[in-house]
């Protein structure tokens, strides 16, 4: 769109445009910054979708683009199926959504890189282009096979326990070493069209095979990483066409998804070689492993909860993805609205792995319009129990499992829980006795505090909830 | 090389500019964060837009379109399903 423009600004165009990718890039880190804190994040959002639009429209004037045709058809297409999938999607599926976005962005980079690759005489290139070019395709094909293998899992379409062959970790390593050897050697003969095609090619199958052996329960720590990928792909994309703004955007992106994958194996106890290559997190449901037939639980129902609660001074709620999957938030809320307007303190206590991916649990509950300010994190709940008079545990299990305090052989031994046995009373909501994903028995089950209100979750809480009106 | 190093530079001062700004962030928006995030990973349509507008052949304008197509999806869908989360949550005072 340069040829609009007066001729004594088109000779400044270049250095323009740049100057307005620095206010984007100003826009997004304040955008981010905006999105540290519930009160200012939308607008922070805003802001770093300003500085994209921005970007985007600044770089229409840029003197090397001529045709408008495919650019067109190209965000009418992507913008609608974009706008379609975010306004349709159920929060629980947001998972699904991030990893399916993020393939997009992943597959994005890798295809910018080999464009560019199709648009100049490759022998044009200098080495620094060369080794980013491959870079980009290399972790952006990883990013986009990855990322909807993720998907698929996450969906239920492949299975989600561990599909490995023998010697799995070491053909990986292999591969990848191959893949940055082949990049290698993309750098010193970058005409040759069967070392660029191996190369494609086997980061694509790369991608495949690294998430395949990855359990189902363990795939956001997949999707915190790819999201990372994605950004390090954009980045290197930018380094490919020596875009300041791709780079520092991706490099943002890079670092925000290592934090929050960090984030996320700390609270599973775990570390990223472990979620990666570790044995364990395999099937959504664990071997039946109820232990002592011996032990006895305390069965509760509706109408004693209500009282129990209505008389309490204050109650913590512990709710697990259990709760999203039996889609009983709005039912909850209602429990404890009825429960507050009887001056009863609610707070709600939310592990980090609570849902399916960090925050999650958070997002779930604020569509069911549970105040932000309600919801506490572990370290700030932990020391509250003590003082609190009823806990209840909805669809909850492992988080709140005593043998990651006590049982040192136990799988999930020194992964932070909710401290929620230092409380007067547990009730624990759930279908029946049966252990969580981890397939470890509860000892908080048998715990003389606790008491047991079995079936499905959501009728439960309708249940209590038609109690606790009862008792006026 | 000069290029490489100085884009280098670029790179990880950014990165712990990035490192920085997130590790702020509560817990409680980890899920938008993430979301957010990754629609900003779509700055890559810029790049596809050079491809597919720049003069080169028809192979290269495809590839452009379907870079635009996939970055497209990652940035408006991104943005909005983060916004849509974002309209979500709500203080105490504003719920009653």
């Amino acid at each position: 769109m340069s040829q609009f423009l007066p001729e004594t600004i088109q000779s400044f165009l270049p250095n323009v445009i740049q100057l307005i990718y620095l206010v984007a890039t100003g826009f997004f880190i304040v955008g981010i910054r905006r999105l540290g804190s519930p009160a200012t994040a939308r607008s922070g959002n805003q802001l770093a979708s300003i500085g994209m639009l921005i970007g985007v429209a600044v770089t229409l004037f840029d003197q090397e683009i001529v045709s408008f045709e495919f650019i067109v058809a190209g965000v009418v297409i992507g913008a609608a199926i974009g706008a379609f999938a975010a306004k349709k999607v159920q929060m629980t599926a947001m998972p699904e959504m991030v990893a399916v976005f993020n393939g997009f962005g992943g597959g994005a980079s890798a295809l910018v890189a080999w464009g560019e690759l199709a648009r100049l005489n490759p022998t044009m290139f200098d080495t620094q282009s060369l080794i980013t070019t491959g870079l980009s395709i290399l972790i952006g094909s990883i990013t986009f096979t990855g990322s909807f293998i993720a998907f698929g899992k996450l969906k239920g379409f492949i299975g989600g326990g561990r599909i490995a062959l023998p010697g799995q970790n070491i053909i990986n390593l292999v591969l990848t070493a191959v893949a940055l050897f082949l990049v290698g050697w993309f750098t010193i003969d970058p005409a040759n069209q069967v070392i660029f095609w191996s190369l494609f090619g086997l980061a694509l199958f790369i991608g495949i095979l690294t998430v395949l052996p990855i359990g189902g329960a363990d795939m956001p720590v997949v999707i915190s990483l790819l999201n990372s990928y994605s950004g390090i792909a954009a980045s290197m994309a930018g380094f490919v066409l020596g875009n300041n703004l791709l780079i520092i955007s991706g490099a943002l992106v890079g670092a925000a998804g290592l934090i929050l994958t960090n984030i996320m194996c700390k609270a599973m106890n775990r570390t990223l070689p472990n979620v990666l290559f570790g044995a364990f997190g395999g099937g959504e449901e664990g071997p039946a492993a109820i232990g002592d037939s011996d032990k006895t639980v305390q069965q509760t129902f509706a109408d004693d909860v209500a009282i129990q609660c209505a008389y309490a001074k204050k109650v913590v709620i512990a709710p697990g993805y259990g709760l999203a999957v039996a889609q009983a938030q709005h039912v909850l809320k209602e429990v404890a609205n009825l429960l507050e307007n009887k001056g009863v303190e609610i707070k709600y206590a939310i592990h980090p792995v609570a849902g399916r991916m960090p925050g999650h649990m958070n997002v779930l509950l604020a569509e069911a319009d549970v105040p932000y300010d309600q919801l506490y994190d572990m370290e700030e709940i932990n020391p509250e129990f003590a003082s609190t008079d009823v806990v209840l545990i909805i669809g909850a299990n492992d988080v709140v499992n005593p043998a990651a305090k006590t049982s040192p052989g136990s799988p999930i031994y020194g992964m932070p829980i909710l401290d929620v046995d230092d409380a007067d009373r547990t009730i624990i909501f759930k279908r029946s006795l049966s252990p969580g994903y981890a397939g470890i028995d509860n000892a908080l089950f048998y715990s003389d505090k606790n008491q047991m209100f079995f079936g499905d979750a959501k009728k439960s809480l309708q249940e209590l909830a038609t109690a606790i009106k009862e008792l006026d | 090389m000069e290029d490489l190093i100085f884009n280098l530079f670029i790179f990880v001062l950014a990165s712990f500019i990035g490192f920085e700004l997130i590790s702020k962030v509560p817990p409680t928006l980890h899920t938008p964060l993430m979301s957010g995030a990754n629609a900003i990973s779509g700055i890559t349509l810029i790049g596809a837009l050079i491809i597919s507008g720049a003069t080169g052949g028809a192979f290269s304008h495809w590839i452009g379109f379907a870079a635009i197509v996939f970055a497209t999806i990652n940035v408006v869908g991104g943005f909005m399903v983060t916004d849509r989360m974002l309209e979500m949550f709500k203080k105490k005072e504003d719920d009653q």
